[in-house]
């Protein structure tokens, strides 16, 4: 396609204006972190590595850290089995009210966390009895991590069509080698984009996690609300989310390098 | 031909998707080592009933037997029979060699013995050298050289083909067309191939099944089916007929009943020259289309019909005369095919 010079003047101006909105908060926050400014007054009076040095120190800062990967990593894991359980189910076998099932699964993404909050909590509490704990809050972050893994495998599915698990088992193969060995490779990438967008989904949530989180779980985003606001802290904060920048662009660069690898291979 | 026990018999066979009847009422034996072709236009159940025998669909009613032992209830890796696929299905994510070796790997055989055994069902299709490749690396016809190899390297006793050559170019079909033929024979197993080309299945099969809307229409040799029509669906399907109505054929072959005749065994000559024939016909060259090592000729009789004829192209031809020029064409009574018998009329 061919665009005339005013054109792609216009165009060059919209796009760098619209990254500009994205990344110069990113690099102001970046900036701060190495301010000697406590409270992140703009321009930076001078530069010290003393945040990080703190950041790296803090107990607090780390362990909710560690809590979040491991509520994102269990949460997605949870999503991975279940969502690819229920998408085989509701796209390869036909029952009474597949359609219903179907919605009430995609549900939760659209729920507001306020709502998915305040429910699951009165259903752990008062309806089950059961203390909130870091296991209430992988199963709150599971019901929403769901859907995203759904919605890709789901998606997988209806695009490959049944004729190569056909094939398969017209081979000889049982459904279970059948998933294995054709059904899974198929969906791989799928998974992986599902996983990668139910771990983000989980490592920053805020709302449904201060509902079901027990009061010794503290996660990243729980973390940060609470010391943004203490003046001695912010710089730290700020540390944390460079920290947290450089550790996002290694999964959305793998994604990249699968999705690049599979338009070779098709 | 061994022993008297069918490869595959189908007992009244009927598979409905709600109002659709898409197989209706089926019974068929097929022979041990025949290659047996059903032919049939567009939406008439052949994939179905060959999704039937593979164990893909179960059947509303009526039972499946492979080799005398019921398998409707089975489920399709409990059927001995494998299916070549129209769209040929093949993994994308293996090598041609994987895939040929899959239903080897899948019933355990180890790797060395199953990739030998893959490598030489490559060479019988001539494959042998695009063993690492991946499917996507390779042509229609290569693609489907490689469903076929994968089908038949774990022995099935039946092989199922669904219009496996429908996506190939006129003349990779032909080829292709003598290539199955040889491996049947190679192989020595039951074919059932399934295509709306009644050419193909004319020249390829041992017995021919003619669906239309869910039934059989007819079932015999390739020669019964084109000479001697026992519907006047099967004698328009197959190849051109000319059909006579119950009237028509009372004026031009003086029988009541529906009749046909092949283009080929009407003649033709310029009127007012003697023509041997049983019956003759005058009438007026309509058309004058040229197909080669042929012309076919359509003529307006005055009897009100129109027919089409098939003349070959050596000296003495009708078709130089041009359209609007007067014709006698004629046949013989043992080139006519009663289609119906006549209709009932009341008794004065
Ligand atoms: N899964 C299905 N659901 C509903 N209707 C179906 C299904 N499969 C086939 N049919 C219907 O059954 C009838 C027979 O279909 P079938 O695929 O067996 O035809 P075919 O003879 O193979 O045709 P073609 O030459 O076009 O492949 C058609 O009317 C088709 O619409
Ligand atoms: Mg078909």
């Amino acid at each position: 396609m061919r665009l005339s010079r005013p054109a792609r003047g216009l165009l060059a101006a919209i796009t760098a204006v619209v990254l500009a909105l994205i990344y110069l908060p990113l690099l102001v926050v970046f900036v701060n972190s190495f301010s000697t400014s406590q409270n992140l007054t703009w321009p930076p009076p001078g530069f010290t590595l003393e945040w990080w040095a703190k950041a790296f120190q803090s107990d607090g800062a780390l362990d909710a850290v560690l809590t979040s990967l491991q509520v994102a990593l269990a949460s997605t894991a949870v999503a991975l089995v279940l969502g690819t359980l229920i998408s085989l189910g509701l796209q390869r076998f036909e029952f009474f009210g597949r359609d219903a099932i179907s919605l009430l699964v995609i549900l939760p993404i659209a729920l507001p966390g306020i709502v998915t909050g305040i429910a699951l909590n009165n259903a752990f509490r008062t309806g089950l009895g059961v203390q909130l704990s870091i296991l209430t809050l992988i199963i709150a972050h599971a019901t929403f991590c769901i859907v995203t893994v759904f919605n890709n495998v789901i998606a997988r599915l209806r695009r490959l069509g049944t004729s190569l698990e056909d094939a398969s088992s017209d081979l000889g193969a049982g459904i279970w080698t059948t998933f294995r060995l054709v059904t899974f490779p198929q969906l791989r990438s799928a998974l992986f984009a599902g996983g990668l967008l139910a771990f983000a989904l989980s490592f920053d949530e805020i709302i449904v996690t201060t509902f079901t989180a027990g009061s010794s779980v503290k996660t990243l985003p729980l973390w940060i609300l609470d010391n943004l606001f203490r003046p001695h802290q912010a710089p730290v904060v700020n540390v944390i989310a460079v920290v947290l920048v450089l550790v996002s662009i290694i999964p959305i660069y793998f994604a990249q390098r699968i999705a690049g690898a599979e338009k070779v291979v098709r | 031909m061994t022993g008297v026990q069918p490869a595959i018999r189908l007992t009244g066979l009927t598979k409905s998707f709600g109002s659709v009847h898409a197989v209706d009422g089926v019974d068929l034996d097929i022979i041990e080592g025949e290659f047996f072709s059903m032919l049939g236009p567009s939406g008439s159940g052949k994939t179905t009933v060959l999704r039937l025998i593979a164990g893909f669909e179960q059947p509303t009613s009526g039972t499946i037997s492979l080799l005398g032992q019921d398998v409707t209830d089975r489920a399709p890796f409990d059927r001995d029979v494998n299916t070549v696929f129209q769209d040929y299905a093949l993994f994308p994510h293996m090598s041609v060699l994987d895939n040929v070796a899959y239903g080897l790997r899948v019933r355990g055989v180890a790797k060395r013995a199953r990739h030998e055994q893959a490598r030489q069902a490559l060479d019988t299709v001539r494959l042998g050298s695009f063993a690492d490749r991946k499917p996507s690396q390779l042509s229609g016809g290569q693609r489907q050289r490689v469903a076929l190899a994968r089908a038949t390297v774990v022995q099935p006793k039946v092989l199922l083909l669904d219009e496996p050559l429908g996506a190939l170019d006129l003349k990779l079909r032909e080829q292709m067309q003598v290539e199955l033929k040889e491996l049947q024979r190679t192989l020595g197993i039951t074919f059932i191939f399934v295509t709306h080309d009644q050419q193909e299945a004319l020249t390829l099969s041992d017995r021919i099944a003619v669906f239309n809307e869910g039934k059989i229409e007819q079932l015999g040799t390739p020669a019964e089916i084109y000479e001697r029509p026992a519907s006047p669906f099967v004698a328009a399907f197959v190849g051109t007929s000319n059909i006579f109505d119950d009237t028509v054929s009372q004026t031009l072959l003086g029988r009541a009943g529906t009749h046909s005749v092949r283009p080929e065994k009407v003649s033709v000559t310029t009127e007012n020259r003697p023509l041997s024939a049983d019956r003759t016909a005058a009438g007026v060259l309509a058309e004058v289309i040229y197909v080669g090592s042929s012309t076919q000729l359509i003529v307006d009789l005055d009897a009100g019909t129109r027919v089409v004829v098939l003349e070959q192209n050596d000296a003495h031809r009708v078709a130089t005369n041009g359209r609007g020029a007067r014709v006698t064409v004629g046949w013989n009574d043992s080139d006519i095919v009663t289609l119906a018998p006549p209709v009932l009329t009341s008794h004065p």
